[in-house]
């Protein structure tokens, strides 16, 4: 019996007519295809739009002047939906990016989340307006647990770092991780790359809408301006 | 997975005699294509990008070799390896010693269809490893012993008294005095009873969506995010797609997700949408340490450059089956296999052969919805029409109606016999019915008269009276 690799590809090959070179060069120029108007927007109405896009989703968004305002944002948050004040944060913002000790409500972990934890706090790569979408990288400082296990899910992300459509943000990924490419290409990306648009939601029985399924029941945006 | 599909019209009947699933096929039909609209109409650029998506498939058909190895070799750069499979035989023995070699008692599974293709958790219960599916509706159906009715809202026939008396018959650990009416107390325990799977579990089963040949990537769509759980939380990732789901690069990715969501639950973009690239990177403090991606063929080399090449563009989003009349009175059982829906009796013919599936071509009124609706513009009903073709050709049509297509034919190629066979019965008819304007009953019209009155003809045929009609 021939192995099944060498039969597929020689199926393939047999029935489709294409050089690889055509193929080879769109790989190469990964160009964008149509790109949506739709966020093309100035700085101040792009974040406006991903505001009421990340809304009309189910998201909540708060709004933070630095990062030395969020721990007070979240805490606020917390306490007006009556959750515990304790959270497991992401590494990449633990104490030395932003202050938690100074809200002594707020009870502040560091590491992956493991199913115990109430509220877990992200760092976005990047938010999308055209969608409300957020862009996570995983990596040793933003554990993709932390994401999907707590039922609470809350996200900073700098109005700086919202683009109007996806492109952008694949273009940022190759550029900034540009030293970490191989030749073939594929380096960049890390493990996983998590768009996330709004809270978990099934309309599995009878097509009613219901928030938080597997992923977490609440998302809270806080966008830094600064 | 055992096909029924040869029993298509014992099962439409079946059907169209079930109370709960009219009523569930009544609210599918007010929910997704109104919502899918609505979306398009708020995304002016909608046409434009299904007019891309469907370029960029085609351009994949046409280098797919080329694309399938350079894919290989960035799962490969990054850690991970493919496996290819032929057969869903194949696909089953690798899937099974990936699981043995990872210890596997328990595999977490997010939704798949291929993996269904494959019929993969009765080979996995066979072998001491339990399958759990995740994605709610999945989990339903699993309890139940069924089969998916729909590709994306796989509990869609169920209402939630069903449900509530399957869980109270599964979950007989629990208080069995419980309320179970509103759907939040179901979903609410369904989640608990999943929390303790995701955790336990030695591999997760994920499928999916696309495969980025510029990466090694592969692209997971859910709401839920039991995906996300199915693959973060175990040791062992295995990812189970058929080879047409290559796509370059991620910026091609990107446009088909744009019309994903948008043709299928009428989102502009589905919650999680998950680019997994290797196993976890060393310092990362989650994810798996292995990653797997079986690639299967499973009868798509075959469709290539056929009539039926053009089916390979079919991105699953359902949106063929939420506008068929036949779909939504039968529902996605009684096309007794796997798929169902337009996008179903155009495949499963390919996969399963035509002759245990050759009702489902004639399953359709060829009223064109679908194909107005579909994002990658597949041409369904002119392959179903291919289907039939082929039926005739291989004499597996009925001797009824070849008898009478033969008729048909002879008439329709001597206009002056056809003019006359038209013209005398429409004479006698128009004499007989002259009194009450109606039939009630008509020899040989049966199929017509048992529900409805058939009107008496009026004022000759329509070639007569066009000839009247025209002179000035
Ligand atoms: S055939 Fe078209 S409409 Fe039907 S599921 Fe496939 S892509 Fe969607």
């Amino acid at each position: 019996m021939s192995d099944a690799r060498t039969d597929i590809l020689a199926a393939v090959k047999a029935a489709t007519p294409g050089t690889d070179d055509e193929a080879r060069q769109r790989l190469a120029d990964h160009r964008a295809g149509v790109i949506p108007a739709r966020g093309r927007l100035g700085d101040k109405a792009r974040v406006d739009l991903f505001i009421r896009e990340a809304e009309r989703v189910n998201a909540t968004v708060a709004r933070a002047s630095s990062m030395a305002g969020v721990p007070r944002e979240v805490a606020r948050f917390l306490a007006k939906n009556n959750l515990p004040m304790n959270l497991k944060i992401a590494p990449d913002i633990s104490g030395k990016t932003i202050p938690w000790t100074e809200q002594t409500l707020l009870s502040v972990e560091e590491g992956r989340a493991d199913g115990s934890e109430t509220a877990g706090v992200s760092r976005a790569f990047a938010g999308v307006a055209e969608t409300g979408t957020l862009v996570l990288l995983s990596g040793p400082g933003n554990p993709t647990t932390l994401s999907f296990l707590p039922p609470t899910h809350v996200v900073v992300v700098a109005a700086s770092e919202i683009a109007g459509d996806y492109e952008q943000i694949w273009g940022r990924l190759r550029a900034e991780n540009a030293d970490e490419e191989s030749e073939a290409g594929a380096r960049f990306m890390p493990r996983n790359v998590n768009w996330i648009t709004g809270p978990s939601r099934t309309a599995d029985i009878e097509q009613t809408l219901l928030l938080g399924a597997h992923g977490p029941q609440r998302l809270h945006i806080v966008i830094v301006d600064e | 997975m055992e096909s029924t599909a040869g029993t298509f019209k014992e099962n439409a009947k079946q059907a169209l005699a079930d109370a709960k699933l009219r009523d569930a096929l009544a609210k599918l039909s007010d929910g997704f294509p109104v919502k899918r609209r609505d979306a398009a109409a708020r995304l002016p650029e909608f046409d434009d990008l299904c007019d891309q998506a469907k370029a960029i498939k085609e351009h994949v058909l046409e280098n797919l070799g080329f694309y399938l190895e350079a894919f290989e070799a960035r799962v490969t750069e990054a850690g991970g390896t493919v496996h290819w499979c032929r057969s869903a035989a194949e696909a089953r023995t690798t899937i099974l010693r990936i699981c043995k070699q990872a210890g596997a008692k328990t595999v977490t599974k997010s939704k798949s269809m291929i993996s269904e293709e494959i019929a993969i958790n009765e080979h996995l219960e066979t072998h001491d490893v339990e399958p759990v599916e995740t994605d709610l509706g999945e989990y339903i159906i699993q309890l139940r012993h069924e089969p998916p009715s729909h590709i994306i809202a796989p509990a869609i026939h169920l209402t939630k008294d069903q449900i509530a008396d399957t869980f109270r018959e599964k979950h007989s650990h629990l208080d069995a005095a419980r309320n179970l009416e509103e759907p939040e107390t179901l979903l609410e325990e369904a989640r608990g009873e999943l929390r303790r799977k995701f955790i336990a579990a030695d591999v997760g089963l994920t499928g999916a969506n696309m495969l980025v040949a510029e990466t090694g990537s592969i692209v997971l769509v859910t709401n839920e995010g039991n995906a996300d759980l199915t693959y973060s939380l175990p040791k062992t990732h295995i990812a189970i797609a058929s080879l047409e789901k290559i796509v370059p690069t991620l910026e091609d990715a990107t446009t088909i997700l744009r019309v994903l969501a948008r043709s299928a639950t009428g989102q502009d973009m589905s919650v999680y949408t998950t680019f997994c690239t290797g196993p976890k990177r060393a310092q990362d403090l989650d994810g798996p340490e292995d990653f797997h991606v079986v690639l299967l063929d499973n009868g798509r080399t075959k469709m290539l450059g056929t009539e039926f090449h053009d089916m390979l563009r079919c991105i699953r989003c359902g949106a063929c089956l939420n506008h068929c009349p036949i779909y939504k009175a039968v529902g996605g059982h009684a096309y007794g296999w796997v798929y169902s829906g337009p996008m179903g009796a155009v495949l499963i013919p390919n996969l399963i052969g035509l002759d245990e599936a050759h009702h489902l071509p004639n399953a359709s009124t060829l009223c064109g919805k679908c194909e107005e609706v579909c994002p990658m513009r597949i041409p369904l009903p002119r392959m179903l029409r291919s289907w039939r073709k082929k039926q005739f050709e291989q004499e597996k049509t009925s001797f009824v109606s070849r008898t009478a297509l033969k008729a048909w034919a002879a008439l329709a190629r001597r206009p002056w016999l056809y003019r006359l066979a038209v013209a005398a019965p429409i004479a006698v008819l128009a004499l007989l019915g002259r009194e009450k304007g109606r039939f009630r009953w008509l020899p040989l019209g049966g199929g017509w008269t048992s529900l409805r009155d058939m009107p008496a003809p009026e004022g000759g045929t329509f070639i007569s009276r066009w000839h009247k009609e025209r002179q000035p």
